[in-house]
């Protein structure tokens, strides 16, 4: 045996912000190279252009502002793509490593879960803000240059909370991806889940309201416990200040809560980021096999 | 140095490791040898905290359980199969791995030309063969310079050339005084790179011993292959007969199943009967 090699100094275990910060660059990085961002981030600014163009002055679209009835039509878009896009990406982030051995190479190095987890969801959250703002900020650039003036803070709110609904979703994925063993599992779990929260949540609490003559406070709660429904409620508020299209649970609303609304709805989408995150973050943090 | 008491790993109902002890001394190198699902990965995932486990692990005097981080900074890890990180090309793939340790871009610089990846570092990792990707796992595993080594089956997917390659670098980290623990089901390997080997099956040790004892304490038997001048096979196998082994001719020679130590009795008495060698092989 020859002589033995020298010992390094040996690691803390707390947690550190650079290791944060080298995974959430990779995550940037990944998400710079995959045609899958590319593909969601086109397509949202393609149709926000399309969304944008139509609702300039002189256009059939009646109800709003400029930026007013681009917005509207925004939120209709975000509501629909952006829990699917931060679903699936969120949704695969863990498991598709999982599959590859790419975390188990990760979780090789002096790293921890805790500095492992965030530094992902940091990354996908900044490569999620780059698509929405990019779509948000393509639209209302064109919207401006054609002569709308009007609402462009409103507009600037709802990009910020399609932002945190987009998170929210991340969070929804990351846990998905905690409990499935397949990246295909996963993404499969989660476009079943944006189906449940887009489509059949909405028709569900309609449904149920109809069949069981729900009263409106019921109805009410029922749509904000729908991350997507939560969002959107938040966002006509930031535009229009009223949910006088929700009929009596928008009325109900209004008079229950008063000035007070726009800031519950805002919490209920801040909770839906923060409840999901947190517990996928604990679930993968405890230290399940990899 | 690397102290591993009572482990036992479970998987539902299956244990893929039972009631594992292992005692490795700074600057030893041991191997893990046996068949597909003996659970030597699985002492491996254990010690880099990848997997849950009963028992207890410690690395240094530091328990692996509750300061996986510490552990991990003293150790480089070669996975079996790098098929992942595709997309990164080799450069990136070494400088994300450097910056995780904390390591700057000149160490980089320097495993990439100690493992021979100079002329390949602009690829993509899925552009790279077998055996440059096993050399890329090398060098993410010694960027920290780490005083020990893991190496999972590290030349299970690689052909003949690349084999020899990699373990020509390997004998060199050996000799570096490193602590080797290689997990291979090739007995040829094991004999190269060890000074100890732990023979395992269902997840428990059943033999542990030198390396050039092993195949003698397992009882295993290999096939010599050897290739004879013209007409001579059949004069071999009547002389290999007469002494007992068992014998047969195929296309180019005769095959003779001999002991782990009993090739050269073969070849005596071959050479005693007057029947010449052109060449020979071991299978196993």
């Amino acid at each position: 045996m020859t002589a033995t090699h020298p010992m390094p100094p040996v690691t803390s275990e707390r947690p550190e912000f650079r290791l944060i910060r080298a995974v959430a660059k990779k995550e940037i990085a990944d998400a710079v190279r995959s045609k899958w961002f590319w593909l969601w981030a086109g397509a949202f600014a393609v149709l926000a252009v399309i969304l944008a163009s139509s609702a300039l002055p002189g256009s059939q679209v009646a109800g709003y502002g400029s930026f007013g009835k681009t917005a509207a039509s925004l939120v209709a878009l975000a509501q629909i793509i952006i829990p699917l896009m931060g679903l699936t990406l969120g949704a695969y982030s863990l498991a598709g490593q999982r599959e590859s051995g790419a975390l188990r190479f990760l979780l090789s190095h002096p790293i921890s879960r805790t500095e492992a987890f965030w530094g992902t969801y940091i990354g996908l959250a900044a490569a999620l803000f780059a698509t929405v703002f990019g779509g948000f900020g393509i639209a209302g650039v064109l919207t401006a240059i054609q002569g709308g003036s009007a609402d462009a803070s409103s507009f600037v709110r709802i990009a910020i909370l399609s932002w945190f609904l987009a998170i929210s979703m991340l969070g929804v994925g990351l846990l998905v991806s905690t409990f499935t063993k397949s990246g295909s599992s996963a993404i499969g779990t989660s476009i079943f889940l944006w189906l449940g929260l887009v489509f059949l949540g909405d028709l569900g609490v309609m449904g149920t309201a109809v069949a069981t003559n729900l009263p409106v406070s019921a109805l009410f709660i029922s749509a904000v416990f729908n991350p997507v429904e939560a969002f959107r409620l938040a966002a006509l508020t930031a535009f229009d200040g009223s949910l006088d299209v929700l009929g009596p649970a928008g009325q109900y609303a209004v008079d229950t809560f008063g000035d007070r609304l726009d800031v519950m709805l805002l919490g209920v989408v801040v909770l839906w980021v923060v409840v999901p995150t947190s517990l996928a973050w604990w679930r993968f943090a405890r230290g399940g096999d990899v | 140095m690397i102290s591993i008491s009572n482990l036992t790993k479970r998987y539902g109902k299956a244990t893929v490791v039972d009631d594992f002890n292992l005692t490795i001394e700074q600057g030893e190198s041991v191997a893990m040898w046996g068949p597909n699902g003996a659970g030597k990965t699985t002492v491996v995932r254990c010690l880099l905290g990848l997997v849950t486990y009963d028992g207890d692990i410690t690395v240094n005097g530091i328990d692996a359980r509750r300061r996986g981080k510490a552990v991990r900074s003293l150790l480089g890890y070669v996975p079996q199969e790098l098929s992942f990180y595709d997309a990164m090309k080799v450069v990136d793939l070494l400088d994300y791995s450097a910056e995780l340790r904390r390591i700057g871009p000149e160490r980089v610089d320097e495993v990439i030309e100690t493992v021979g990846l100079t002329d390949h570092i602009n690829k993509r990792v899925s552009e790279l063969s077998g055996g440059l990707k096993q050399r890329l796992g090398i060098a993410s595993a010694l960027l920290p310079d780490p005083p020990i080594l893991l190496l999972d089956e590290p030349t299970s997917n690689l052909d003949a050339r690349a084999r020899d390659h990699a373990i020509g670098i390997l004998e060199g980290l050996r000799h570096e005084g490193r602590t080797l623990i290689v997990t291979s089901h090739h007995i040829e390997e094991v004999g190269m790179l060890v000074d100890r080997v732990v023979a395992m099956e269902q997840g428990k040790i059943t033999v542990e011993c030198d390396p050039t004892e092993l195949a003698e304490e397992l009882g295993l038997r290999a096939w010599l292959h050897l290739i004879l001048s013209n007409g001579s096979a059949p004069k071999a196998l009547d002389a290999l007969r007469t002494e007992g082994f068992e014998a047969k001719m195929n296309a180019r020679g005769v095959l003779v199943e001999v002991s782990a130590q009993g090739k050269g009795e073969a070849v005596a008495t071959l050479q005693r009967a007057g029947v010449v060698i052109d060449d020979l092989e071991v299978w196993r």
